[in-house]
């Protein structure tokens, strides 16, 4: 293998390759606030929900942890969503779209992930708190929002930076339904150049180096939101 | 809706049941307080004073059983009678139980600004002054984890008072303290007592509490076994549950002051 024609490949298709990173980071932006935005409230049903409401959770969570995600990309694609941009009243919304397919399911699917990582880090606080909180005349709802999220929250970053840097990879399924991120401007670059090789190692080194700052940028917020003097038994 | 007169008790429990596990462990409790009175709660451990100190303002559930503050029985099915009930009834627990994400000026007015829906000027304000009144204006910007326990005790009783509560319940507020820290949060139950606060609290300082309960309620099993005055129950001659108790622990700790694990006024 000749290392100057391979990086000279390389170089020449990194353009292209990085016009991908949008849609790569489109995904993950996407999919984590979806996960966040429905993993926060499933983790409170399921903590302190009725015992139906945390039954529902716990099946939602084995489900989309259960199925893997090729399968949930076909099954959203090609079934669930192509069904549903057919009905009358939703057709011009653009659900057929593979991008909005493979948000809806890496999110989905984060979300059950996710949920499991705020409940830890609900069910880790001194059970004294809430109690403290609705002796002042809290409701449980007050309670919830102003006294456990947002130390629930701050606890669970550690393991949400970890989370993002699986979905990370994840996102590169995408492309088996034509999402035209990195892995799939791989795919195609590849075989026209006939550098398969070098291509695949550029999309290694983009996916680490957006690995590396979400997962330091992560590092830097949960930094800047620690509490004074606060740590965890057996840390510090 | 009459105003209680002078003679209604402030806080009333009338039969309170409270089953965990199978055992009783409150086995129909009734008690009343007045206005400015300050009745104490001893035992051993298990006798189920801090079970009837979280029935008192359901942070558990009675089984059965009525509550009445000031002659008004408590509906706890109204999540807002009870949270009404709730900011009338101040709480102190044995581990603090501060909001550790917040600052000891936060602690104290996030319930003004969240329950009572003070602005935040006001909140500040009256926080402050509540800090200063347990002595700990000067920690206002601490957090929980940078202060010591007899400050983080004073903070939280800070946050109770901050609510005007007719009624504050302490459940061993000193237990969890090391023994040099005990007294300053004593000094400032003692001054709230003094100044008229009506008080139910569990403790085992019983030369502490002696000197400014007005009762002492003896429990054991979850029965209210013996209750009457300090002076009744552990005066000179008295043969009581109370005093056997009392002088087992002032064997243990040098607590009581009598001499030779005598535990006599």
């Amino acid at each position: 293998m000749d290392f100057s024609v391979a990086f000279n490949a390389a170089r020449e298709a990194l353009p292209y390759m990085l016009g991908g990173v949008g849609w790569t980071v489109g995904l993950i932006v996407g999919a984590m606030l979806l996960g966040l935005c429905m993993g926060v409230p499933l983790a409170v049903v399921q903590v302190y929900g009725p015992k139906p409401a945390r039954r529902a959770v716990g099946l939602y969570v084995w489900l989309f942890r259960g199925i893997p995600i090729l399968v949930q990309l076909y099954i959203f694609y090609f079934g669930i969503l192509s069904w549903l941009s057919n009905l009358p009243g939703l057709s011009g919304l653009g659900l057929d779209s593979p991008f909005i397919a493979a948000v809806l399911v890496l999110g989905l699917t984060s979300s059950a992930y996710q949920s499991q990582i705020f409940r830890g880090a609900i069910q880790s606080l001194p059970a004294g708190q809430l109690k403290a909180a609705r002796a002042l005349g809290m409701t449980d709802a007050q309670a919830i929002f102003t006294i456990v999220l947002p130390q629930a929250l701050r606890l669970s970053i550690p393991a949400w930076s970890n989370e993002y840097s699986i979905l990370l990879k994840d996102s590169a399924l995408a492309f088996t339904i034509g999402v035209v991120e990195i892995m799939a401007r791989m795919r195609a670059i590849a075989s026209t150049t006939h550098e398969p090789v070098s291509m695949t190692f550029l999309a290694g080194i983009i996916f680490f180096v957006l690995t590396w700052v979400g997962v330091k940028t992560l590092a830097l917020l949960e930094n800047k939101v620690r509490i004074a003097g606060y740590t965890r038994q057996g840390a510090a | 809706m009459s105003q209680p007169s002078e003679t209604t008790p402030i806080l009333e429990a009338r039969g309170l049941v409270k089953v965990l596990g199978g055992n009783r462990v409150l086995d129909s409790v009734s008690l009343s307080i007045g206005r400015g009175r300050v009745k104490v709660l001893i035992g051993p451990s298990g006798a189920g004073k801090s079970t009837l100190l979280q029935c008192l303002n359901f942070l558990m559930p009675p089984d059965s059983g009525h509550i009445l503050l000031e002659g008004r029985e408590v509906n706890a099915q109204s999540r807002k009678e009870l949270c009404a009930f709730r900011q009338q009834v101040g709480m102190i627990f044995q581990d603090f139980n501060l909001f550790d994400h917040l600052s000891a000026l936060e602690n104290v007015r996030v319930a003004l600004m969240k329950v009572k829906g003070m602005s935040k000027l006001d909140a500040t304000e009256r926080a402050i002054a509540e800090l200063k009144r347990v002595g700990l204006a000067d920690r206002a910007a601490n957090y929980p984890a940078n202060l010591s326990g007899g400050q983080k005790q004073r903070v939280a009783i800070a946050r109770a008072l901050a609510m005007d509560p007719k009624v504050m319940l302490l459940d061993e507020p000193t237990s969890a303290l090391d023994p040099e820290l005990i007294g300053e949060v004593l000094s400032v139950i003692r001054d709230l007592a003094q100044g008229g606060m009506t008080m139910i609290m569990a403790t085992h300082q019983i030369s502490f509490s002696a000197s400014l309960a007005d009762e002492f309620i003896f429990m054991e099993k979850g029965r209210v076994v013996e209750q009457g005055s300090p002076a009744e129950l552990l005066g000179r001659g008295v043969s009581s549950r109370t005093q056997s108790f009392c002088s087992k622990i002032s064997e243990l700790t040098g607590e009581g002051g009598g001499a030779s694990g005598e535990c006599r006024l």
